[in-house]
């Protein structure tokens, strides 16, 4: 072994290859370490069982005009609602301007009669009230959330209160005219 | 250890600032920079740093599997298996813990040897020695807890007989046992215990490792020829010297294990643990993993019929509890190995005798795990004894015996001597040649 310890001072060419294994070695080890690290991160991902009940299908011959049901998607919430021609007027005959997140009716629903959101309120994730047909339903005839007091209107869009967004619409399709599909 | 050199000067000011104040990267440098080590320690030397990182993967796996793994005796095996299909990467994370125990106990047992063959634990290296077997016994408690977890049918039945151990001391041995169990029968008190308790001591074992490391930094390193640091001609700083040559030796040893973890990853494992526990049945044959073997083969050993029972012990105590004291004496017989070693000669490599019984100890060590996995029959029962005979021989009789009349080998004069007689047949001008760019 090294008689000469660790000293430096031998040949500049030398030097440069001891530097470049050294680098190789290292960005190796990096390469390594990110490889050993990645599945461990990853890991804490949706696992397969959790994605495959990432869809449901709702029947909804059983929801009159003019009620409301939740049902359970991904852990939350998602209200359906089969609207009246009253709510359906109401939130067609707003000012998209004055929105706080100015969206119209039409980009919300796919069949008027038909409003699907996530209901989780967008301000800091409480289940808004207005499902059930004695639930308070806020300023605007849509949903009210009791935490901080957000108002959303009959297209669940926010009008009053700290949240900032509308409500969620999650993916969904009709696969007839009484069932749908939603994720 | 003498040599540590001035504290070193740091560029950046931010480094200066922080170390100034909590001198992390000044001790860095002097414990992993310019530690000095002797310059003539071969790759025995890597296993202490593997068995480092081996618990660094031990414990980071760890942590994520318990974030998926449900400690109840209704779901235990099953959130195991959903592990191992639905979680992303899950089959690959618990392979690598799984195998990492293997491996883990792959680089102690080297370790071990290493210390055992170049004499680590005489003076001044007796505490660093006898930290290093209470880590070692704390893996064995966390690698046998870990064993229970999946709840299959070695890991119940294991549970129950590792616990039914401590049933064999008398008046006090039924009550631990129950209170180990937490109830009448290994069930789920038992197993959220155990889960509880696997969580926790590889911290302990963490802490120890730091005692361990802090001591050895105290005496500095031992090396192949046994013998003590006479100066800086002896020594090469820790970097890049030993960064370089562990990660060579790591390098090797990641090698082995991936071989494991992705194309034999059950090669250490028994079918019988993917069959969920049952307590109304025992497997035909039940065996504890492969580290356990040796002295589950010490346990195993003491009959009723066997002459040493009938002899000396049988008057005062049951074979069953012979068998308990033995196995855990042939522990505490490790940790008082320096003091039962006698000689001064630290490196099997100029013990002439003890070389050979140290050979012998290490053979009979491999016997006795081969037997402990046997059934317990004939030729087994006897070899097992006899195995079990000598290793107490070895340890109470030999050792002590040898440092007395053995006559060492003449020691080098220091360790750079040493080096240079080590490529003796090109003559000494050698050693300089060997450091090319």
């Amino acid at each position: 072994m090294a008689e000469a310890g660790h000293q430096p001072g031998h040949a500049e060419e030398g030097e440069t290859r001891r530097d470049f294994l050294a680098m190789v070695t290292l960005a190796t080890g990096a390469v390594g370490a990110g490889a050993f690290v990645w599945p461990l991160v990853n890991s804490m991902n949706p696992s397969a069982e959790v994605l495959a009940l990432a869809s449901i299908e709702v029947d909804l011959a059983n929801v009159p005009v003019g009620s409301a049901i939740k049902v359970f998607w991904r852990g939350k919430p998602v209200f359906i609602r089969h609207r009246t021609e009253k709510e359906i007027q109401e939130a067609v005959s707003v000012d998209v301007a004055t929105l706080t997140d100015p969206q119209s009716d039409a980009e919300r629903v796919q069949k008027p009669e038909w409003l699907i959101m996530v209901g989780v309120c967008t301000h800091l994730g409480c289940i808004p009230l207005g499902v059930g047909s004695s639930e308070p339903k806020g300023e605007f005839d849509g949903y009210f959330c009791p935490c901080h007091g957000s108002h959303y209107d009959s297209s669940g869009r926010i009008r009053k209160g700290p949240a900032p967004r509308n409500l969620d619409i999650p993916e969904y399709a009709f696969l007839s005219d009484t069932r749908v599909r939603v994720g | 250890m003498a040599g540590h050199g001035p504290a070193p000067e740091f560029k950046n000011p931010a480094v200066r600032w922080v170390d100034s104040r909590l001198p992390i990267f000044t001790f860095m440098v002097k414990e992993y920079g310019t530690f000095p080590m002797p310059k003539n320690l071969n790759y025995w030397w890597n296993f202490g740093a593997i068995a480092m990182i081996m618990l660094v993967v031990m414990i980071a796996t760890g942590i994520i599997l318990a974030m998926q793994y449900t400690p109840h005796v209704s779901h235990a095996f099953s959130s195991v298996e959903r592990i191992m299909r639905d979680v992303n990467g899950g089959w690959l994370i618990r392979y690598i813990h799984m195998n990492g125990a293997s491996m883990f106990f792959i680089a102690v047992y080297i370790h071990i040897l290493r210390g055992l063959w170049f004499g680590s634990y005489k003076e001044p290296r007796e505490l660093l020695w006898i930290l290093g077997v209470v880590i070692f016994v704390l893996m064995m408690a966390t690698a046998f807890m870990g064993y229970v977890l999946p709840w299959g049918q070695m890991s119940f039945w294991g549970a129950t007989v590792i616990t039914n151990l401590f049933s064999a001391f008398p008046i006090i041995g039924e009550p631990i046992v129950t209170w180990l169990w937490g109830g009448f029968a290994v069930d789920n008190p038992t197993l959220n215990r155990f889960f509880a308790l696997h969580f926790l001591l590889p911290f302990v074992i963490f802490g120890v490792v730091i005692l361990h490391v802090l001591a050895l930094h105290i005496t500095g390193s031992n090396n192949p020829d046994g013998i003590d640091v006479k100066g800086p001609q002896d020594t090469v700083p820790f970097h890049p010297y030993f960064t370089y040559k562990d990660m060579v030796g790591l390098g090797a040893f990641l090698i082995v294990y991936s071989i494991f973890v992705f194309y034999a990853p059950n090669f250490m494992g028994h079918p019988d643990n993917y069959i969920e526990a049952n307590p109304l049945s025992t497997p035909a044959h039940i065996v504890p993993e492969w580290y356990f073997l040796p002295f589950y083969a010490i346990l195993r050993a003491f009959t009723d019929d066997w002459w040493v029972m009938k002899l000396f012990l049988g008057w005062f105590m049951e074979a069953k509890l012979a068998g308990v004291l033995a196995m855990f004496g042939s522990l505490i017989l490790l940790a008082l190995l320096p003091w039962l070693d006698t000689s001064k000669v630290r490196s099997c490599k100029y013990r002439p005798v003890y070389k050979w019984f140290t050979v012998i100890f290490v053979l009979n060590f491999l016997v006795l795990g081969y037997v402990g996995q046997m059934p317990a029959e004939e030729p087994y029962v006897t070899v097992s004894q006899m195995a079990t005979l000598y290793y107490f021989i070895h340890l109470l009789v030999i050792t002590p015996l040898v440092g007395w009349f053995e006559t060492p080998r003449p020691l080098p004069a220091s360790i750079h001597a040493a080096t240079l007689k080590g490529s003796a047949p090109v003559g000494a001008g050698a050693a300089a040649k060997m450091e090319k760019p």
